[in-house]
């Protein structure tokens, strides 16, 4: 498998008045060409500043600490801002969580495709006009809209616009931040399924970062689950979402409701993700674990190969296993490829 | 297009509303102007005058309130307000045209000039926050801008007029042995005359719009669409002109508009601190000697400037704002 993006070791911590406040710790990842990888967490795990670490935007008080982001064989963190400048877009895009607030108020459409392309050197007006209305009738919005301004537009249109805009240039990699999660659920999912559909026809890979585990899952090949900071569970969409192998994660599909399955009491996570100021000194997802037992509030767990799947729990190491009761409720009623 | 015949046909009620004020105010005062002013000059006014100021005031007792209201308005519309009595015995609106070029070129000038000039370093501080410009001059304008007017005046007339021995003039608007008109001696001159007053309101008033603007520039860093325009791949100072100052100086256009129209009424102190024959210096005249048509001839111009003021806002704000437009 030819690798289209390799993240090593990436560490990402917020300067605050009280020293440095890990975010992102030491995440590794892979995404290879055609590829759609979902991360998934609660609010504040650390998966947006992921993802703007690996695009090279984060803005003071944030900032990379360790780590490489080796995109097309180029390592995006010690490249300067004009070496990184034509890459950016062009094989690299951007969607944004909130298209209200993405696009240019003051500007319409026309013209905020229009400067993307002039800062690549597109300078040819015909041509930029028949890119843009291209890519507008590519995500189903009609041409004519290319002379509104965002406000003109509905939530959903809006969000669409701006997909056309990350594939101006039919990049190699769109990175795609919570794009759905300000739609409702009807223009969400024909929204995923849009997406999913681009996707298979340009055959650029995605790195979907959302808190919707239930809506990622029917879309991506692998899925990717963050937790303060840290990868506790990695490995292909189905083995995860049928056999969790970490209890965070069979927290958060326990928190949504199945539809074909038994019908049986929804169980959220209890509590709150720790401060990343104040994090345990062991597991960090102790003490809101319902499996936890004495060693986990001390010892940090690696994360452990189980089938395939990357899991970051005791629970896991040989040593342990006496403490695993199989407290793991088996969801295999449910289908995964509704699509 | 519904958005300008809103807007005109909201200046034009505001424009009645403020003439009609003008127009009652004086009859609600007690005792009567025109009366006052015969006795302060002892006679020394004729009959004539008087006619003129009370068609002006409105105070032909003989004819019913409202003939005298429309015929104010007729007269305040037609520009005649009456004669003046300080620079007697000519026409109000002669006296005042002779001032207002000299207040619209020194302070309409001076305004424009500190918005521009603000604005720009006001972008350019908030975009490289804590950067070399950000750290000097956001906070030297913004104690220039608390110092008085007359204060700064009467420093910068010490320092680079008497200190350079009259390098700079310090009094009036030209020098009255040259001839005035279209020649390079006294286009200079009148530049001359310009720079200490027009420095002294530049540092008054710049300060704010340098806060303002690096305030509105650091908040409008903070959107999504700077980032988004980043992760495009578009160049630094494309994205500081176009995406955050074009954004960013929204807020301080209808501030803008508001310093704009106070340009007519001048800059009474500092004209009066340099003899300026400007129009704040022509209403501080007017008010000494009790020159009530000129006042109010004055009053109704200063009106009519904001008011228009106002409205250029509005039309400013609806170019740039595309969601001003459809808002209403």
């Amino acid at each position: 498998m030819s690798t289209l993006l390799e993240v090593t070791d990436l560490s990402v911590a917020y300067d605050t008045p009280n020293g440095p406040v890990t975010a992102v710790d030491h995440v590794n990842l892979a995404v290879a060409p055609g590829e759609f990888l979902g991360i998934v967490g609660e609010s504040g795990c650390g998966k947006s500043t992921l993802l703007f670490a690996i695009a090279q935007l984060l803005r003071a008080p944030a900032r990379t600490t360790g780590g490489s982001v080796v995109f097309r064989g180029q390592d995006m963190v010690t490249m300067s801002a004009r070496a990184l400048a034509p890459t950016r877009w062009r094989n690299l895009s951007v969607v944004m969580q909130s298209a209200m607030n993405a696009l240019n108020p003051v500007a319409r459409l026309s013209a905020q495709f229009a400067d993307t392309m002039q800062a690549h050197g597109v300078r040819d007006k015909a041509a930029i006009r028949e890119r843009s209305e291209q890519v507008l009738e590519l995500v189903g919005i009609d041409r004519a809209h290319l002379a509104s301004y965002p406000h003109q537009l509905s939530g959903g249109m809006r969000q669409r616009a701006m997909i056309a805009m990350a594939l101006l240039f039919t990049p190699e990699l769109v990175i795609m931040d919570e794009p759905t999660s300000a739609l409702d659920v009807v223009a969400q999912r024909s929204l995923m399924l849009q997406i999913k559909e681009l996707q298979q026809q340009l055959g650029f890979a995605v790195l979907f970062v959302t808190h919707d585990m239930s809506l990622v899952s029917h879309f991506s090949d692998r899925l990717m689950v963050m937790y303060a900071g840290e990868v506790v569970e990695f490995g292909s969409t189905r083995q995860v979402f049928d056999h969790p192998a970490h209890p965070y994660s069979q927290g958060l599909l326990d928190a949504f409701p199945s539809i074909r399955g038994e019908r049986k009491a929804l169980v959220g996570i209890p509590g709150t993700p720790p401060s990343l100021s104040a994090l345990p000194p062991g597991c960090r997802f102790e003490p809101r674990c319902p499996v936890s037992f004495a060693e986990c509030a001390t010892t940090r767990p690696p994360l452990y190969d189980v089938d395939g799947v990357l899991s970051r729990c005791l629970l896991h190491d040989p040593a342990y296993s006496s403490h695993a009761t199989t407290p793991t409720t088996s969801r295999e009623g449910d289908d995964v490829d509704r699509t | 297009m519904r958005f300008i015949l809103r807007r005109l046909g909201f200046f034009v009620v505001t424009l009645w509303v403020a003439l009609t004020v003008n127009f009652f105010v004086p009859r609600l005062m007690p005792g009567n102007p025109a009366e006052a002013m015969m006795a302060r000059y002892k006679g020394r006014v004729n009959p004539e005058a008087l006619k003129a100021l009370e068609v002006a005031f409105g105070l032909d007792t003989q004819k019913p309130l409202l003939v005298q209201y429309v015929e104010y308005l007729g007269n305040t519309l037609t520009g005649h307000f009456g004669i003046s009595l300080t620079f007697f015995p000519t026409q109000v609106g002669k006296v005042v045209l002779q001032a207002l070029p000299w207040t619209l070129g020194l302070v309409g000038l001076t305004t424009v000039i500190a918005f521009v000039v603000g604005t720009l370093i006001g972008t350019i501080g908030g975009w490289r926050r804590n950067g070399i410009v950000d750290s000097i001059l956001p906070p030297v304008f913004v104690i220039t801008s608390a110092l008085p007017y007359f204060w700064v005046g009467l420093i910068l007339i010490l320092v680079f007029s008497l200190g350079t021995n009259g390098a700079l003039p310090n009094d009036g608007g030209y020098d009255p042995i040259l001839d005035a008109g279209w020649n390079g001696a006294f286009i200079v001159d009148v530049l001359k005359h310009a720079v200490l007053p027009s420095v002294s309101i530049l540092l008054i008033s710049i300060g704010g719009w340098i806060l303002t603007m690096r305030n509105n520039v650091v908040t409008t860093l903070a959107e999504d669409y700077i980032t988004m325009a980043r992760a495009k791949g578009i160049p630094d100072r494309k994205i500081m002109i176009h995406y955050a100052a074009r954004n960013a100086v929204l807020p301080n256009l209808s501030g803008f508009a508001m310093s704009l129209g106070f340009v007519v009424s001048g800059s009474i102190l500092v004209e009066y601190t340099f003899n300026y024959p400007g129009v704040g210096y022509m209403l501080l005249s007017a008010v000494n000697n009790q020159d009530y048509p000129l006042m109010q001839a004055l009053f109704v111009l200063i009106t009519v400037t904001v008011l228009v003021a106002v409205l250029i806002s509005d039309f400013l704000t609806a170019w740039l704002d595309p969601r001003v437009r459809t808002a209403s």
